[in-house]
């Protein structure tokens, strides 16, 4: 269905990756003319699992008439932001910085993609949100991209891909989320993989669907990640937001997780609560694509899950997973429609919630004589 | 009002009788394949051992929760580990639980994570050799699958060819801790033999992965993450066979997932047909939305039931399965053994009931 | 409700527990440090014999890296799925309000009052001197 009324924050949407070009004026001197000298900036910095040719990856009616998807602003504008009457929009941009191996060239590419979010995209209009890239292949460098972005209230999350060097909620990472959760930043993280390894326990498969269907289960095992480390007993004020790619691989996580831990409690003994409930309390889930088959199983599942705090709207613009617009699927109450949409997403980031309520502060003022 | 649960009503008060589909024998020691092997082999057990892909001898890296990944009250009194007595299984399991037919999976030695492929080829032989004489023959209750090694498909074959007409065995036993997924081509003349032969192909983990880090993530630190695989890691392989193509070539290949859980099934099923209809240009082989051929091609074994918070849930994850798909396991004799008696509580009737505990095997692997 | 002799005293040694058979029911007999506890054999959540679990202690964590050993010999783990319960309430450690092991009385009575009655002992030799474990099913 259309969305019923104004004001919907869309938690997952991609202005383009830039070309390698748009984002040397964001380099500094070393970085401009080294790229030169090695014609790497004569090319693009892609991850493949976003080849923008896939028909996963845009839909026809938002393709620009040229261009890469998601790269024409006025487009975007119309289709997104006012076509869905959003009040927000946090830009995902899955720059491919996070698979290179050397991880200096990887931070100065992040931190030009970041000012490049910034500049081209951000400053263009007040909806517009942005998610720190940080280069996952060194901690200390990511640690000091979050700090070089935190102070502009526009960047709302962390951003990571969901297959990198290894599980993320490793403690290797820790002082990540340490920074992350000192600015009120939640850990997003976004279906993509910097192919360190295969997608699958098993290797390699043959075809884009299949990479594209094992983002799936690699969020379940992220998620299992972040439990057993316990990332959310050492962070309590965290969130994971896990983006594009599902939620209703959920109910079997959540059992089964609360099943096995009575038996491996001792290995991990900060788990202090059922895993369901640690997991209900910290992990959100991007709306679209909706893998149900209609509403009446999505509200299965929501049952299954036990929450209806858990789900964040989103558009994934310009993916195609819904006709026209679409962008709700069938089926759900008003007051599951409002979580999805404000309600959720709000609670999840304080950024955002403190934007908020500022603007609303702003209206009241304004609206008194 | 929230009754704590003192003792469980048990399942049917009169004896059970149903077919178990996964039991794991195992040698007392590497000994006992010796009558089964050659003097070449024999001598190469002694000396080399095995050499699987992971850095320990007789331990694995993520080690298990309880008692070595075992029942803590299954270790045979004179010694050998869980599994290893038949007479102990009789007792603690197939009289005490009645057991109709119990599904062998022999895990241990049969070369599925073997990487010197000849080694694995005489492994796989010895290890269903073992089955036959050291356990079918002695209780006819039990039924062998044939173990073969899924990188040597070759070998595979030849196995399952002289190995089909033998009654005792009732399926194929590969590892879905493959080298590669499982729906690609090296494999398929496995699932040729299987088809044109008839035999359900089992598919169940071994403890060592062919290579690849358990998840798409990378190795998980703690053991309650490397349990997660198990599901995971088979979820990759069924879309690797689904997407691949391989129903479509072998119509009429039948699937076992033992080990696995069955509850993701659902979700796996909306989400293939979902993100196929926009690429399935990609994958002109495949004539119908995914989840058909999950429905037609795959039966699931319970064990490790899923538990949810309300029981209930699992009868709906069922009604969207198919109620002649799910297959009663205990996975005798390892920790996370399901009990019969018990696992199924949840609403069903008297004939589902039945299904999930005989019934349904009994179509399966046509057992009389 | 009657009550059974199941044991002497001293047989049942601090940190061990010993099975019994009570009216056809299998009943494990604790002793933690001194005091003892009657519990079923029988695990409430698949039924795993509860004799056959290995007495342990609790561990808990101030975050995650931390472990700690407390109460050693006060909690049990079932041989199945090793889920921990404590001894002296029956309460399953992680599901303590909805899963729970059946307990029995049982105390230490001295032989005198044994050998007056009304006890069940028929398969038990009771002296006066001794002191004996009383189960109340
Ligand atoms: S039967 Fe005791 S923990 Fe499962």
């Amino acid at each position: 269905m259309k969305l019923p009324y104004h004001g919907a924050i869309d938690c997952d949407l991609h202005p383009a990756v830039p070309s390698t070009k748009a984002l040397v004026p964001y380099l500094d001197d070393f970085w401009q003319d080294h790229l030169a000298n090695r014609h790497i900036d004569r090319f693009g910095l892609t991850l493949s699992s976003n080849a923008p040719g896939l028909p996963i990856s845009a839909r026809e009616d938002w393709r620009p008439a040229q261009g890469l998807p998601g790269s024409d602003f006025e487009l975007l504008r119309k289709q997104a932001l006012d076509g869905f009457g959003l009040r927000y929009a946090i830009c995902n941009v899955l720059h491919g910085a996070v698979a290179l191996f050397n991880v200096d060239m990887a931070a100065a590419l992040c931190t030009a993609v970041n000012r490049y979010v910034a500049k081209e995209w951000l400053d263009r209009d007040p909806r517009l949100r942005g998610s720190i890239l940080v280069p996952p292949q060194n901690v200390d460098l990511a640690v000091a991209e979050i700090e070089r972005c935190a102070g502009d209230k526009r960047f709302v999350q962390v951003m990571f891909l969901v297959m990198g060097d290894a599980p993320l909620g490793q403690r290797r990472y820790w002082p990540i989320f340490q920074a992350a959760e000192k600015h009120g930043l939640p850990i997003g993280v976004h279906a993509g993989s910097s192919f360190r390894q295969a997608p699958t326990g098993s290797g390699w498969p043959s075809y884009h669907l299949e990479d594209y269907l094992l983002q799936a289960p690699a969020f379940e095992d992220l998620i299992v990640s972040f439990l057993t480390e316990g990332v959310f007993q050492k962070f309590p004020g965290l969130k994971l937001v896990l983006a594009e790619s599902g939620f209703t691989f959920l109910p079997t996580l959540l059992w089964r997780n609360n099943k096995v831990w009575r038996g491996a409690r001792t290995e991990v003994p900060w788990i202090d609560r059922p895993p369901a409930d640690i997991i209900r309390d910290h992990v959100r889930f991007t709306l679209q694509p909706v893998d149900a088959p209609d509403g009446k199983m999505l509200n299965r599942i929501f049952e299954h899950v036990g929450s209806d705090k858990l789900v964040l709207f989103s558009t994934d613009y310009p993916h195609p997973h819904f006709e026209g617009d679409d962008a709700l699927p069938d089926g759900l109450s008003d007051d599951m429609i409002r979580r999805i949409l404000i309600d959720n997403p709000l609670e999840t980031y304080p950024r955002l919630r403190d934007a908020a309520g500022a603007a609303n502060a702003q209206m009241n003022k304004e609206a008194v004589p | 009002m929230n009754m704590p649960v003192l003792e469980r009503n048990v399942q049917g008060k009169s004896k059970l009788s149903f077919v178990d589909c996964d039991i794991h024998p195992i040698q007392r020691s590497e000994k006992d394949l010796h009558p089964y092997l050659s003097a070449h082999w024999r001598e190469h057990m002694t000396t080399f051992g095995g050499h699987v892909r992971q850095g320990l001898i007789g331990q694995v890296m993520h080690p298990r929760m309880m008692a070595a990944g075992q029942r803590a009250d299954a270790y045979p009194k004179n010694g050998g580990p869980p599994g290893s007595d038949l007479e102990l299984m009789q007792q603690q399991h197939l009289d005490f639980n009645g057991v109709e037919t119990g599904m062998l999976v022999a895990l241990s030695r049969g070369g599925m994570e073997e990487r010197n492929l000849d080694f694995a080829a005489a492994l796989s032989s010895a290890v269903n050799d073992w089955q036959l004489h050291d356990w079918v023959e002695k209780d006819r209750r039990l039924k062998a699958g044939i173990v073969v090694p899924q990188e040597h498909a070759e070998h595979a074959v030849q196995e399952i060819d002289r190995r089909v007409q033998d009654e005792a065995f009732r399926q194929v036993i590969i590892s879905p801790k493959s080298s590669e997924p499982l729906g690609r081509r090296r494999y398929w003349p496995i699932y040729e033999a299987c088809a044109r032969n008839n035999i359900v192909l089992g598919l169940h983990p071994a403890g060592v992965s062919g290579g690849n880090p358990s998840s798409g993530t990378g190795w998980g630190t703690y053991y309650m993450q490397e349990h997660y695989t198990f599901g995971t890691t088979t979820t990759g392989n069924l879309i690797s066979m689904v997407i691949e193509g391989v129903f479509e070539k072998f119509p009429n290949l039948k699937v076992a997932l033992i080990e696995s859980g069955f509850s993701w099934a659902p979700a796996l099923g909306w989400r293939m047909d979902k993100h196929w209809e926009r690429m399935r240009k990609e994958t002109p082989h495949l004539k119908r939305p995914p989840s058909e051929y999950l429905r037609e091609h795959v039966w699931f074994c319970t064990q490790p039931m899923e538990e949810p918070e309300t029981a209930g849930h699992l009868t709906e994850i069922i009604d969207w399965i198919g109620w002649d798909r799910i297959m009663f396991s205990s996975d005798y004799p390892h920790w996370d053994f399901d009990d019969p008696k018990y696992a199924l509580n949840f609403k069903m009737t008297d004939k589902q009931r039945a299904g999930i505990l005989r019934d349904n095997a009994k179509a399966l692997y046509r057992l009389a | 409700m009657s009550r059974y002799v199941v044991a002497k005293a001293g047989e049942v040694a601090p940190g061990t527990s010993k099975l019994v058979t009570v009216k056809g029911r299998e009943i494990g007999i604790f002793n933690v440090q001194g005091a003892y506890y009657a519990l079923a054999n029988t695990c409430p959540h698949e039924g795993g014999s509860l004799c056959e679990g290995r007495i342990t202690g609790l561990v808990q964590s101030d975050g995650p890296g931390q472990y700690k050993l407390l109460r050693k010999g006060e909690f049990l783990r079932c041989p199945f799925h090793g889920w921990e319960f404590e001894v002296a309430t029956g309460q399953s450690y992680c599901d303590p309000t909805s899963m729970r092991i059946r307990q029995f009385n049982v105390e230490v009575a001295p032989g005198e009052d044994v050998v007056k009655g009304p006890y069940v002992a028929e398969s038990f030799p009771v002296s006066v001197e001794e002191e004996y474990l009383v189960v109340e099913v």
